[in-house]
């Protein structure tokens, strides 16, 4: 007992001699370590910035140049001649920019009929089997969709939808419906439902009250999956590459024809048209899509 | 548990219905096709066929998309969590403003852009080159496996980091100030506090993600041509030269029990969670 006392004093001088030693170099070792700290930071910053808009930079460099072989690490030559090319209005491109953009807004239209009634059904109705409900949603995403999309294409043509728009359109739409349903679902169950229910209270129709109250407040979460279905049309290859073909040219398409064409120049401006939309979105998206209805995704 | 709402089955059928012809049928299709003989009846023949021509095929997409996946998750944990419990706030502030970008470009553009970037005479061996660390002949073209993964990461972590980042932002401040204030590194708090809180969300991006990467078939077409390739440029390539749906189609079956296994996964969590709330 005694020598515990005795030994505790102690112990805890050493200690605090311990660290009046190491506090010595510690001044200027701490200023050196954020020192280090820092360059390390921003060493690791310029990487990540380097492969995130490295790809990008050559897509933009391919795009502006008219002539570029081997030795050269840059074109060696600049002009706009191909972008001359693009954009002549009977050229291939704007067509396909315009039938891209007609089916995706055509699945924007489909998905969302379908999907605003089956949100609100999964988030605040009672069904049963919910969670099977859910999963197939996920289905034809979950599933390789080229394997899908063969069969599909088999069975469109025996009903002459093979190379139209519309068939094109279902497809897209078909694919989206998992980010449109599992998206305003989550948007319909962050809607505070007493909300609702002072509403109803006050003598609201069961209608009225999801016109005024619960669609409005879910509103900016069925836009962010109106957006991510337009997106997801957009940028759709594979179902286009077996059903559209070879009627509808939508911008991937083309974009792929004239890449393994080994027209990079060609394939880099229509990559760039593609990523105008894709940019615009991404900067607005955190408007639409906040944590509170992230969060509840998938659930 | 009260009866369940014949309202809200009406609500959901035209969606459901969409599925059912535009997904199910073309599944009943694709089954049948598989184990059908030529001359009718069941049969596996398709399916020896498929494993004597792609068995290394369907080996290299495994390798590929849960080697995609897992650095997906890593990367997009690391950079979630350095805007979440990061304490440099131009950092922070650089790197919200910078992970996103590749969010929305589509798979196809960005194949296009990597066939580029990271071919030998690209623009990554160029500036390496050009920065003087590495000889030129030490360039090589990394359009193989190696681009093909580098290509599903680049798409599919701000895709994953957007969700997570969301998720841990809604999360209660007051936990993680404990953890910090009771001596936790900030490492460990992000393992053992931030993140099984937000292991579902977690689980549904990486799930998306692998399902997702398994069935592109743009950037194994465009980022690596050469043999091995992935189901996707396989069943393709049965359709168009040959108009050999059978055995497409047992790839196709293939590929349906990979992605089941993610299925499985996120089925077998959920149950799981909803056993324990």
């Amino acid at each position: 007992m005694t020598g515990n006392l005795h030994t505790l004093p102690s112990a805890s001088g050493h200690t605090r001699l311990r660290n009046l030693r190491a506090e010595a170099p510690s001044a200027s070792g701490a200023r050196f370590w954020s020192f280090g700290g820092t360059v390390l930071k921003i060493l690791g910053l310029a990487v990540f910035a380097f492969l995130l808009f490295g790809p990008l930079a050559n897509l933009v460099l391919w795009s502006v140049a008219e002539r570029w072989y081997t030795p050269f690490k840059l074109p060696v030559s600049y002009g706009t001649r191909y972008w001359e090319v693009v954009f002549r209005p009977t050229g291939d491109a704007m067509s396909s920019l315009m039938t891209s953009v007609s089916i995706a807004c055509l699945t924007v239209l489909v998905a969302l009929a379908v999907s605003v009634p089956a949100g609100y059904a999964l988030a605040r109705l009672k069904l049963p089997w919910r969670t099977a409900l859910m999963i197939l949603f996920l289905l034809p995403q979950a599933f390789p969709s080229v394997a899908i999309y063969i069969n599909v294409a088999r069975v469109f043509y025996s009903l002459g939808l093979t190379g139209t728009i519309t068939g094109v359109v279902l497809v897209h739409a078909a694919h989206g419906l998992v980010y449109s349903v599992w998206i305003a679902a989550a948007a319909f169950a962050a809607v505070d439902r007493d909300l609702e229910l002072a509403a109803r209270n006050i003598g609201a129709s069961p209608l009225r009250t999801f016109f005024t109250i619960t669609l409005p407040l879910a509103m900016p979460g069925i836009m962010a999956s109106a957006i991510f279905v337009f997106l997801e049309s957009l940028d759709e290859f594979t179902g286009t590459f077996f059903v559209g073909v070879p009627q509808v040219t939508t911008l991937p398409l083309l974009l792929y024809n004239a890449s393994m064409g080994g027209n990079y120049q060609i394939a880099s401006i229509t990559a760039l048209i593609l990523l105008v939309p894709s940019v615009l979105f991404m900067i607005v998206i955190e408007r639409f899509l906040k944590a509170d209805v992230l969060s509840k995704v998938g659930q | 548990m009260a009866r369940p709402s014949l309202f809200g089955l009406l609500l959901i059928a035209p969606a459901l219905a969409m599925i059912g012809a535009l997904f199910l049928y073309p599944l009943g299709f694709s089954l049948a096709s598989a184990f059908t003989a030529p001359g009718g009846g069941f049969s596996l023949m398709h399916f020896d066929k498929a494993y004597e021509l792609y068995s290394t095929d369907i080996l290299f997409t495994l390798f590929i998309v849960i080697t995609s996946t897992i650095l997906t998750g890593i990367l997009s944990v690391t950079i979630a969590g350095i805007l979440t419990l990061g304490e440099t706030p131009w950092l922070v502030a650089a790197l919200r403003n910078l992970y996103r970008w590749p969010l929305f470009i589509p798979f196809i553009v960005a194949a296009q852009c990597m066939r580029t970037f990271l071919a030998k005479n690209g623009l990554m061996n160029n500036t390496i080159v050009g920065m003087g660390l590495m000889e030129p002949l030490q360039a090589t073209s990394l359009l193989d496996w190696r681009g093909i993964i580098i290509t599903f990461v680049w798409k599919q972590v701000p895709f994953v980091t957007l969700m997570l980042a969301g998720a841990m932002a809604s999360l209660d401040r007051a936990t993680i100030e404990a953890g910090r204030n009771l001596g936790a590194s900030r490492l460990r708090v992000l393992i053992e506090l931030v993140l099984p809180q937000v292991s579902q969300t977690l689980l549904v991006g990486l799930v998306l993600s692998f399902v997702t990467m398994l069935s592109v078939l743009s950037v194994p077409m465009m980022v690596a041509g050469s043999q091995p390739t992935m189901l996707t440029v396989d069943m393709a390539f049965r359709i168009n030269s040959y108009g050999d749906y059978a055995t497409a189609n047992a790839l196709g079956v293939i590929s349906y029990l990979i992605s089941g296994m993610a299925a499985w996964i996120y089925l077998r969590h959920n149950v799981k969670r909803e056993a324990a709330a």
